[in-house]
């Protein structure tokens, strides 16, 4: 099975310990992993902000980057929700302006081959302990497009029981958004903050060290807010997690 | 939409910015919004078959929505048939204008309401009161709203955004000047607070000659109206005046009897958490020396043929007005009802009011950015409207513009003013995005300029580092590690082991 690493463009640039664990997890698990040096991003702000015109192209370069795997992995819930649900809405939509199939047809083959990282590990491989070892206690934050759009329920979770040292704690109001948002953020920033600052409210009184959850992005705006509200929380991407053994902490 | 009572107010994030603050607010919406949350959550989880009712509903809806036309015309003709008279309103001012004149034939100056969003929508209260007459709210929100001279905050409970000590000061105070006046020594006890407005509202029931409604569902098979509600003044509003003037939008509309089983179960679950509301009251045209004598149907478009045109944005008019999207919105939590601009506020709101109103005020190009599609919304609709996707469709229009229906004529509207530079920055994303080579001279760049960063952000980007640390840029980006070591593997080719994730991150500090 050719595993091609869609690590996303915020990833890419911002969150590189996020990539180096996905590789190295997968790699443990006996997946050859590749990444693509071709890919970019996949058009989301793009098209949630309005820009569907310009999220096109972006979206018909990762087809073209990503059509030949078998699987396509990303460490994140709402990219990954762009591809498989939003990447054929934009094919619709551009047949409903007559403008053909060809978007339509250029972007289905990478809609069923693209997988949540926390989705491939537990549908594809049918694995929920990756030998890990983390010795923290965590809270989980299931990230809104992940749990709504991918669905992505309890793996997340189970993936966490199953990490050795881990000890889960439940996250009050759990599936009540973080505020990011994307341009949301900036756009509607007192609203995004305030929602920031109740979901780490939330976190801190869990008595966690970290708060985990599946997507950076979501991870940057609560981070953010834990620094500036002095929790002492850390927020750590869900792949660090599995990616940590007894031998090689992360 | 013509003669709403909220144009001219500001952009929503400039509406929120003082709601955000406002802790009295912010905790009474909390508090309301958690309560019903989960009580309509366990409503919900009951019924095994929900997700079958919430799919029977949007496709009763659909078919409607699409053969409106006929079913519009099989209404007027139930109706006309069981003695009613059916009234056509394009717009806002000219349902104002048919229900003015039909009071006004009455010779009173009074008339009692029923809770009605269609009423407020087209602002039929202040119309009439320019006219010399007075409406009365009846339902008990709406009466706190009335009395306290305040506006709607929310479709079901629109005094949501007040406490009990609140009520109670607006009851001691204004009740008088309306009539009954608040009994003395008032407390903030629920009962107690009750009975005032029973008291209160009760010499109006007994008065009234003319009473206003709007209506929940239309039967089009029978010309029967429907009204759902909790407190029984709508029941008192519906029987015991002469006349009876029904405003009510098109899309209210149901072809049989049959399909209200469906909504019958679906909506008082989603609205009130309840298993099915204390009254639902039906009425089909007038009976003989039973209840109002002369019945008044006045059919209200207000830009719903409009929206009905657009093929993504059309589902909105699916809406039985429940509120579940406004109860499990964090948004809504946060900024209140009235940051909306609207009759309309929350989810809904934001995806309804800048389809029957256009995009062209600054508070309607704001709304469909007043969410962080967090799609929770569209989870509790029990008639599958997929909220996210029209905000993100109507955020297009506003930035791009493009085709759309306004008064029956198919016209193209500009992009919105001010998102010149947010243009701007996407196609130059789109640029960069499109060219590894360019994203990776940037990633370069960010990353060897990385102790110069500042930890706040200037311009736009305040609007971020206000709130939250800014993250710092990594040594290198991950494609550079990728490059170097192929995900480790030339680790291993040197030495055997493999070193991994570990050497790179070393290599990278």
């Amino acid at each position: 099975m050719r595993v091609a690493l869609f690590l996303t463009c915020v990833n890419d640039t911002l969150y590189p310990d996020t990539g180096r664990a996905v590789v190295r997890l997968l790699t443990r698990l006996g997946v050859d992993v590749d990444f693509p040096m071709a890919q970019t991003c996949c058009g989301q702000a793009h098209y949630n902000t309005g820009y569907r015109h310009e999220a096109e192209p972006l979206a018909r370069h990762f087809a073209e980057v990503f059509g030949g795997y078998d699987a396509i992995v990303t460490p994140s819930g709402s990219c990954g929700a762009m591809v498989r649900e939003l990447y054929p809405r934009m094919g619709a939509r551009a047949r409903a302006e007559g403008r053909g199939e060809g978007l339509a047809t250029a972007l289905a083959p990478v809609v069923p081959k693209t997988y949540e990282l926390t989705e491939f590990l537990v549908d594809v491989l049918g694995v929920t302990d990756v030998g890990a070892y983390y010795p923290h206690t965590v809270t989980y934050h299931p990230t809104c497009h992940g749990l709504r759009s991918l669905g992505l329920g309890d793996r997340p979770r189970r993936l966490l029981r199953s990490v050795k040292g881990l000890e889960l704690k439940e996250l009050p109001g759990a599936d009540e958004c973080c505020g990011f948002g994307g341009t949301f953020a900036l756009k509607n920033s007192d609203v995004s903050a305030a929602m920031g600052a109740d979901k780490v409210r939330n976190a801190a009184s869990t008595g966690a060290d970290v708060l985990c959850a599946a997507d950076n992005s979501c991870l940057m705006h609560i981070g953010g807010t834990m620094t500036r509200l002095r929790t002492g929380m850390r927020p750590v991407h869900i792949a660090e997690i599995l990616a940590s053994t007894e031998e090689e902490a992360v | 939409m013509s003669g709403g009572t909220y144009l001219g107010m500001p952009a929503f994030p400039e509406a929120a910015h003082e709601a955000v603050r406002n802790q009295t607010l912010r905790g009474n919406l909390r508090h309301a919004t958690h309560t019903i949350r989960a009580k309509r959550a366990n409503a919900v989880a009951e019924v095994s078959d929900w997700a079958e009712l919430r799919e029977a509903g949007k496709q009763i809806k659909d078919h409607t929505l699409r053969n409106l036309d006929t079913y519009l015309v099989r209404l007027e003709e139930s109706v006309t048939a069981a003695g009613g008279t059916v009234h056509w309103a394009a717009d806002a001012d000219e349902a104002n204008r048919i229900v003015t004149r039909l009071v006004k034939e009455t010779g009173e100056s009074e008339v009692v309401k029923v809770k009605s969003m269609a009423t407020q929508e087209i602002g039929l209260n202040e119309a009439l009161e320019a006219e010399g007459i007075r409406a009365y709210e009846t339902d008990l929100a709406e009466l706190i709203v009335q009395l306290g001279e305040d506006r709607p905050s929310h479709i079901l409970v629109p005094a949501i955004h007040r406490n009990r000590g609140e009520i109670r000061d607006i009851f001691a105070r204004e009740m008088g000047a309306w009539g009954r006046p608040a009994p003395e020594g008032l407390t903030d006890t629920p009962a107690e607070l009750a009975e005032a407005a029973r008291l209160h509202l009760r010499e109006k029931f007994l008065r009234a000659k003319v009473g206003i409604s709007g209506a929940n569902f239309m039967v089009a098979e029978t010309g029967t109206l429907v009204v759902v509600e909790s407190e029984g003044n709508g029941r008192m509003c519906l029987t015991l005046p002469e006349t009876l003037i029904s405003v009510v939008g098109i899309e209210k509309i149901v072809p049989t009897w049959q399909d209200l089983e469906v909504f019958l179960q679906t909506l008082p679950r989603s609205s009130t958490a309840e298993r099915m509301n204390p009254y639902t009251s039906t009425w089909t045209g007038t009976t003989d020396d039973d209840g109002p004598q002369n019945f008044h149907l006045v059919l209200l478009d207000n830009g719903r043929t409009d929206t009905l045109a657009d093929e993504v944005g059309r589902q909105a008019l699916r809406c039985i007005r429940c509120s579940a999207c406004l109860n499990v919105c964090p948004v809504y939590e946060r900024a209140g009802g009235h940051a909306y601009g609207s009759v309309y506020p929350g989810p809904i709101g934001a995806i309804l009011s800048p389809q029957l109103r256009g995009t062209g005020s600054e508070i309607d190009a704001s709304l469909p950015y007043a969410s962080s599609l967090c799609g929770a919304c569209y989870d509790v609709c029990p008639v599958a409207i997929d909220i996210p996707e029209v905000l993100v469709h109507l955020r297009e229009r506003v930035v791009q513009g493009g085709p759309v229906t306004r008064e029956g004529a198919k016209v193209v509207v500009k992009p919105a003013k001010g998102h010149a530079a947010e243009r701007a920055a996407m196609r130059a994303a789109r640029w960069a995005f499109s060219r590894p080579g360019a994203l990776r001279a940037g990633q370069r760049l960010a990353s060897r300029t990385r102790r110069f960063h500042p930890r706040t952000l200037p311009g736009p980007g305040r609007a971020w580092s206000d709130s939250r640390a800014v993250p710092t840029v990594p040594a290198e980006p991950f494609r550079d590690w990728w490059q170097r070591t192929r995900g480790g593997n030339q680790d291993r080719t040197q030495d055997g082991t493999r070193g991994g994730a570990q050497d790179g991150k070393d290599a990278a500090k």
